[in-house]
């Protein structure tokens, strides 16, 4: 880099910072927004757009039209074929054109594991999905090392796992308030009740978040994660910038009433936005509202679609594993595999995004400097010379935990144990309650390339015989909760 | 063949035989110490096998790499002798070397 460049890098610094600093985030956003929309509006920029056809089967296509960033993919039961025909000619292929530009695919497991573990030529900015963000925000996931390290490190405290040993009679609490609410009598939706549910009520304890405003999360993580740009979801821009604004406008209230709070002597909990004031390197992050928004966008997308998604996934392959659900209810021990298996058989993230820093010879191919690397964790979970007899769900399977969906490397999920955690409750709570917990009717899925998610899951309970369900007595209590 | 000790967080000691070669993650898992998940593999990159070397053998068996610190130092129980378990060969050399393990792997 010249000297010319450095100068100039260093006055851009200085003005973002300033600007940062100065200028509400909530009106920075607004003004993102309006800019979009402008460009538009010149003809500037086209916006994405996906509309749904079918997909044919896999041998039908030329191995480089192979497409694996459509968003309709896994909802049409796809992307497995695909990745396996992937894996099998063409592990590090590359797609000269898609929605999304130009990509190579890692499909095997230990090349995964390899463009993972090496930063250095793999960057992960400045995004770690396929498109195209419309809003702009400063996330550590998508940030190399130092910077990476220093803002991870003040955060990952929330989720360590004595903060969760804590945590964990609440988060049980929690949980079993959920399933005595639930209706033994009839069909419900279980994303609905479930799911998103606990996530949502995991969530606003993590962040000391007003409880009775959970929803907003869901809502926000949902808009934010699913643009056409980024995933191929469905997001119109005009919600996702106005989630991005309420979004900014309630965590920077938050912070200042919680300094507020522990500057009138109120003991310091150990939730997030408290570590992060307390934290040497975050105590002024409300300074830099773009990483501060950015940073907790993540948390929120993170812990969001994640464990909600497990949670529908891990109900839905019981159901089409029914010989491994009698095995659970005969051996409830199997419960912390049993979770690691679920997270790898569902991969509620499909993949990570990265770009090479520098040409490289890698499994038999020339990436240049600049390339776009997709990293499919969806598809290193089935990958059989790792996984025997991938496709299944096995919950006593011995080398489950060896599973990908949390990543590896410096940008390896830092609430995996909470994610374990959570749906090891649940299950536990499931057992005690539930004999059968039946499927009616196919999911829906989530329009996305980056969520494998469940948009709606019909089940049907039967109660444990002799175990009295609270559920269908105290209705108005529980929803009063 | 000589022996290491595995010390979990409550003071519960896992004497396991040393296999010259082996990496001592992979011992420890082999022998089913608790407190060790090795989610990775092996590769360095999950941070899942942390071990605490006792002072008087940090000479021998050397400080972490890099390539160990980028991932272990992410836990809060990170101390100046931390390493991966998955990084560290058992060799004759390290017969009677004691590890602590950390309270949690994360
Ligand atoms: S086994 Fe993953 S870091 Fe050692």
């Amino acid at each position: 880099m010249t000297t010319t460049s450095n100068v100039l890098d260093r006055a851009k610094t200085i003005v973002t910072d300033k600007v940062q600093a100065t200028i509400p985030v909530d009106r920075q956003v607004q003004a993102a927004h309006a800019v979009k929309k402008a460009k538009r509006r010149a003809g500037l920029e086209t916006p994405l757009a996906f509309t749904e056809a079918p997909i044919p089967n896999p041998a039908d296509v030329p191995l480089a039209e192979i497409d694996v960033s459509n968003p309709f993919m896994n909802r049409q039961g796809k992307w497995y074929p695909y990745f396996a025909r992937l894996r099998e000619e063409a592990p590090v292929h590359y797609l000269a054109d898609s929605p999304f530009g130009p990509f190579w695919s890692i499909t095997r497991y230990e090349d995964i594991q390899a463009v993972d573990s090496n930063p250095e030529v793999f960057s992960a900015e400045p995004y770690i999905v396929l498109g195209t963000p419309p809003m702009p925000a400063e996330m550590f996931i998508a940030m190399d090392p130092p910077k990476h390290d220093v803002q991870r490190k003040s955060v990952q405290s929330v989720v360590a796992p004595r903060n969760l040993k804590e945590m964990e009679g609440l988060i049980r609490e929690r949980v079993q308030e959920v399933l005595d609410g639930l209706p033994t009598d009839e069909p419900f939706d279980w994303v609905e009740r479930v799911s998103i549910e606990i996530t949502g009520r995991m969530l606003a304890t993590l962040l000391d978040y007003p409880y009775e405003r959970r929803r907003e999360l869901t809502r926000w993580s949902d808009a934010m994660g699913g643009s056409a740009e980024a995933t191929g979801g469905t997001t119109h821009l005009d919600d996702l910038f106005t989630a991005g604004v309420e979004l900014a406008r309630s965590f920077t209230a938050l912070w200042h009433d919680k300094a507020a709070r522990r500057a009138a002597g109120e003991p310091d909990g150990f939730d997030l936005i408290t570590l992060m004031q307390t934290s040497e390197d975050t105590k002024d992050l409300i300074k830099k509202p773009m990483e501060f928004i950015g940073n907790l966008a993540l948390l929120i997308i993170g812990g969001n679609d994640t464990t909600r998604n497990s949670m529908t996934g891990g109900v839905f392959a019981l159901n089409q594993y029914p010989d491994q659900f009698e095995k659970l209810k005969a051996d409830p021990s199997l419960i912390p595999n049993m979770v690691s298996e679920i997270i790898r058989w569902q991969t509620p993230l499909a993949y990570m995004r990265r770009v090479a820093k520098e040409d490289v010879h890698f499994g038999g191919q020339f990436i240049r400097k600049g390339d776009v690397v997709v990293m499919w964790y969806a598809s290193g979970n089935r990958d059989e010379s790792k996984f025997e007899n991938a496709d299944a769900l096995i919950i006593d399977r011995k080398n489950a935990r060896n599973h990908m969906s949390f990543g590896f490397g410096v940008h390896r999920c830092m609430g995996n144990r909470l994610a374990e955690m959570q749906l090891r409750i649940l299950w536990e709570e499931l057992l005690e309650r539930f004999d059968r917990i039946d499927v009616v009717g196919e999911p829906t899925y989530v329009q996305s390339n980056f969520v494998k998610g469940y948009e709606k899951m019909m089940v049907q309970l039967t109660p444990k015989a002799g175990v009295r369900h609270p559920g269908v007595h105290t209705t108005a209590e529980t929803s009063a909760v | 063949m000589g022996k290491i000790t595995f010390v979990e967080h409550d003071g519960t000691a896992h004497q396991v035989e040393l296999v010259d070669g082996e990496s001592l993650m992979a011992l420890a898992t082999g022998s089913g110490v608790p407190g060790i998940d090795g989610d990775c593999g092996g590769e360095a990159s999950c941070g899942t096998c942390h071990i605490i070397v006792d002072e008087e053998w940090i000479q021998t068996t050397g400080r972490r790499s890099e390539e160990e610190s980028a991932m272990v130092e992410m836990s809060p129980e990170c101390v100046p002798n931390s390493r991966l378990a998955c990084q560290l060969r058992a060799t004759e050399g390290l017969d009677g070397l004691t590890v602590r393990l950390p309270e949690f792997q994360m």
